[in-house]
C-alpha cells in the first residue's frame, strides 16, 4: 500500500469521487463559519473600522494562491520524475484555481486599500509581486492550452512551472529591492511563530483559511477527475473512428 | 560548438538574416517614447533609464523566434540533436549567438540613444555595464522560450506571454542600476544580481532549452 496506487486513473476516480462532496461540503460549512463569525460577530477595529473584516477572504485567498503554485510545482516534478498522468493533470486542474485566487486577493485588495490607503493600486512589492505571479499562472495556462498532444503539453508545462518558480522567487526578492512596500507585514508569521492579529481576529481568520484549504483540494480533485474522463472520451472517439 | 556559433552568426549577417532589426526597432522605439510623452528634458531624463532598458528588452524579444524556428523547419535541429554536440551544447550556441547579434549591438548603441532620452551624464557608463551585464540574460531565457514554443505554429505571441514574466528580475535590476547610476547612487549591487542572474541563466536554463527541444522533436 503506498501513495502511488492513487496515480492509477481508475483508482483515483473510485477513491476521490466518494470524498470530494464531502470535502466540498466540509469546505462550505467552514467558510460559512468563518465569514459569519468574521463579519458579524467581531468587533470593529479602531482605526480601521469595519474594512478590516476583508482580511478573512483576503488572506485565505492570497495563501492559496501561493500554495496553488507550490502544488503545481510538485506535481510537475512527480509528472517529470515519474510519468504518473494524474499527476500531470492535477498541476494543469490547479492553475484555474491558483489563477481565480491571485485575482481574489488582487481585487479584495484593491477594494480594501481604497477606503484605507486612499488608492485601488500601489506598486509596492507585495502587490507586484502578486501581479507577476498572475502573469506566471496566464503564461502557464496559455502553454497548455496552445500544445495538442497531451503528453508534449505535460512536458512543456512541467519544465515552464520549475524554471517559473525560480524566477518567481527572483522577481519577489527583486520586487523587494526594487521599492519599498505600503503593505504591512505578514499576518501569519510562521517563521518567528509570534502572530500579527489579535485572538478575536485570528480564530476566524484560521477558520477561513482551512475553508480555502479544503475547498482548494475539493476542486482540484474535482478538476483532475474532470481531465482524466475528457482524456477517456477522447480515447474512446479515436477508437471508434478506426 | 564553435562551428555551430560561426554557422549561426554567419546567417544571421548575411542577407536574409535580420541582423539589423532588432537594433532598427530599439532606435524606433526610443525616438517614439519623447513623441508619446512630450519633450520636457528633465521627465525625459527621469524615464531614460526605464525607457531604455524596456526597449531593449523588447528590441531583443523580436528576435527570438527565429532562434530555433528556422532550423526547426529546414529539419537541421533535428540533425543537430543527433549530432555529438550534446543538445545542451546547441541551446548554449544558440544563446550565445542571439546575444551576439542582438544584445551586443544594443548594448553598443544604447548610449548613443541615452542622449535622445537626455540621460543623466554620471548614467552612460551604468547604462553600458548593465546591458552588457544584462542582456546575455535575455538572451539565454528568451532561448529558453524559443526551446519551449519551437513546435508550435503560431508560437511568437504565445512566447512573448511566456518570455516576459521571466525578464522581470532582469529588467528590475537592470533599470536600477542605471537609475541609481543617474542619481549619483551607488549602484553596485543591482549590478552584481544582474550578474548573477546572468551566470545562473547560463548555468540552469541551457539544460531546461534541451529538454524542452527533446520534448518538441520527439
Amino acid at each position: 500500500m503506498s501513495i502511488w496506487e492513487y496515480a492509477n486513473p481508475k483508482k483515483f476516480i473510485a477513491t476521490t469521487t466518494p470524498v470530494v462532496p464531502w470535502v466540498l461540503w466540509l469546505s462550505v460549512a467552514l467558510l460559512a463559519i468563518g465569514l459569519i463569525w468574521g463579519f458579524f460577530f467581531t468587533p470593529d477595529d479602531f482605526r480601521q473600522g469595519s474594512t478590516v473584516k476583508i482580511i478573512y477572504l483576503h488572506v485565505p485567498a492570497a495563501l492559496m494562491a501561493i500554495n496553488a503554485w507550490f502544488m503545481m510545482l510538485v506535481a510537475s516534478l512527480i509528472w517529470l520524475v515519474r510519468r504518473h498522468h494524474v499527476s500531470a493533470l492535477a498541476a494543469r486542474a490547479a492553475a484555474p484555481v491558483g489563477v481565480v485566487m491571485t485575482l481574489i486577493a488582487l481585487f479584495t485588495g484593491a477594494v480594501w486599500g481604497q477606503p484605507m490607503w486612499g488608492t485601488w493600486w500601489a506598486w509596492d512589492p507585495r502587490l507586484t509581486s502578486f501581479l507577476i505571479l498572475f502573469l506566471f499562472y496566464l503564461g502557464y495556462i496559455a502553454l497548455w492550452q496552445a500544445i495538442e498532444d497531451p503528453d508534449t503539453a505535460a512536458d512543456l508545462t512541467s519544465v515552464l512551472c520549475i524554471v517559473g518558480s525560480v524566477f518567481a522567487m527572483l522577481s519577489r526578492y527583486a520586487v523587494n529591492f526594487w521599492n519599498q512596500g505600503l503593505h504591512q507585514g505578514t499576518s501569519v508569521p510562521v517563521v518567528t511563530g509570534g502572530r500579527s492579529v489579535a485572538d478575536v481576529f485570528f480564530v476566524p481568520l484560521v477558520v477561513c483559511m482551512v475553508a480555502f484549504g479544503t475547498l482548494f483540494i475539493a476542486l482540484v480533485l474535482m478538476g483532475t477527475a474532470t481531465e482524466i474522463r475528457a482524456r477517456r472520451i477522447k480515447a474512446l472517439e479515436t477508437r471508434m473512428r478506426g | 560548438m564553435i562551428a555551430l556559433l560561426r554557422r549561426d552568426l554567419a546567417l544571421a549577417v548575411r542577407a536574409g538574416g535580420g541582423f539589423g532589426l532588432g537594433l532598427a526597432f530599439f532606435l524606433i522605439v526610443i525616438v517614439l517614447v519623447p513623441l508619446g510623452v512630450g519633450p520636457d528634458a528633465t521627465l525625459l531624463g527621469a524615464i531614460a533609464p526605464g525607457m531604455l532598458w524596456v526597449a531593449a528588452l523588447l528590441a531583443a524579444l523580436l528576435s527570438l523566434d527565429r532562434i530555433f524556428a528556422l532550423d526547426f523547419e529546414d529539419g537541421s535541429l533535428p540533425l543537430l540533436a543527433t549530432s555529438p554536440l550534446p543538445l545542451e551544447g546547441v541551446a548554449l550556441a544558440k544563446g550565445v549567438a542571439h546575444w551576439i547579434t542582438t544584445g551586443l549591438p544594443l548594448t553598443i548603441a544604447a548610449p548613443a540613444l541615452g542622449f535622445l532620452l537626455n540621460l543623466q551624464p554620471s548614467a552612460y557608463v551604468w547604462l553600458f555595464a548593465s546591458l552588457a551585464l544584462g542582456t546575455p540574460a535575455l538572451s539565454m531565457i528568451g532561448t529558453f522560450g524559443a526551446a519551449l514554443t519551437v513546435g508550435l505554429r503560431r508560437g511568437g505571441l504565445l512566447m512573448s506571454l511566456l518570455v516576459l514574466p521571466l525578464y522581470l528580475p532582469t529588467l528590475i535590476f537592470g533599470a536600477e542600476a542605471v537609475r541609481r547610476g543617474a542619481e549619483g547612487l551607488p549602484a553596485a549591487t543591482p549590478l552584481l544580481m544582474l550578474a548573477g542572474i546572468t551566470l545562473g541563466a547560463f548555468a540552469l536554463l541551457p539544460v531546461a532549452a534541451s529538454a524542452a527541444l527533446r520534448v518538441n522533436l520527439r
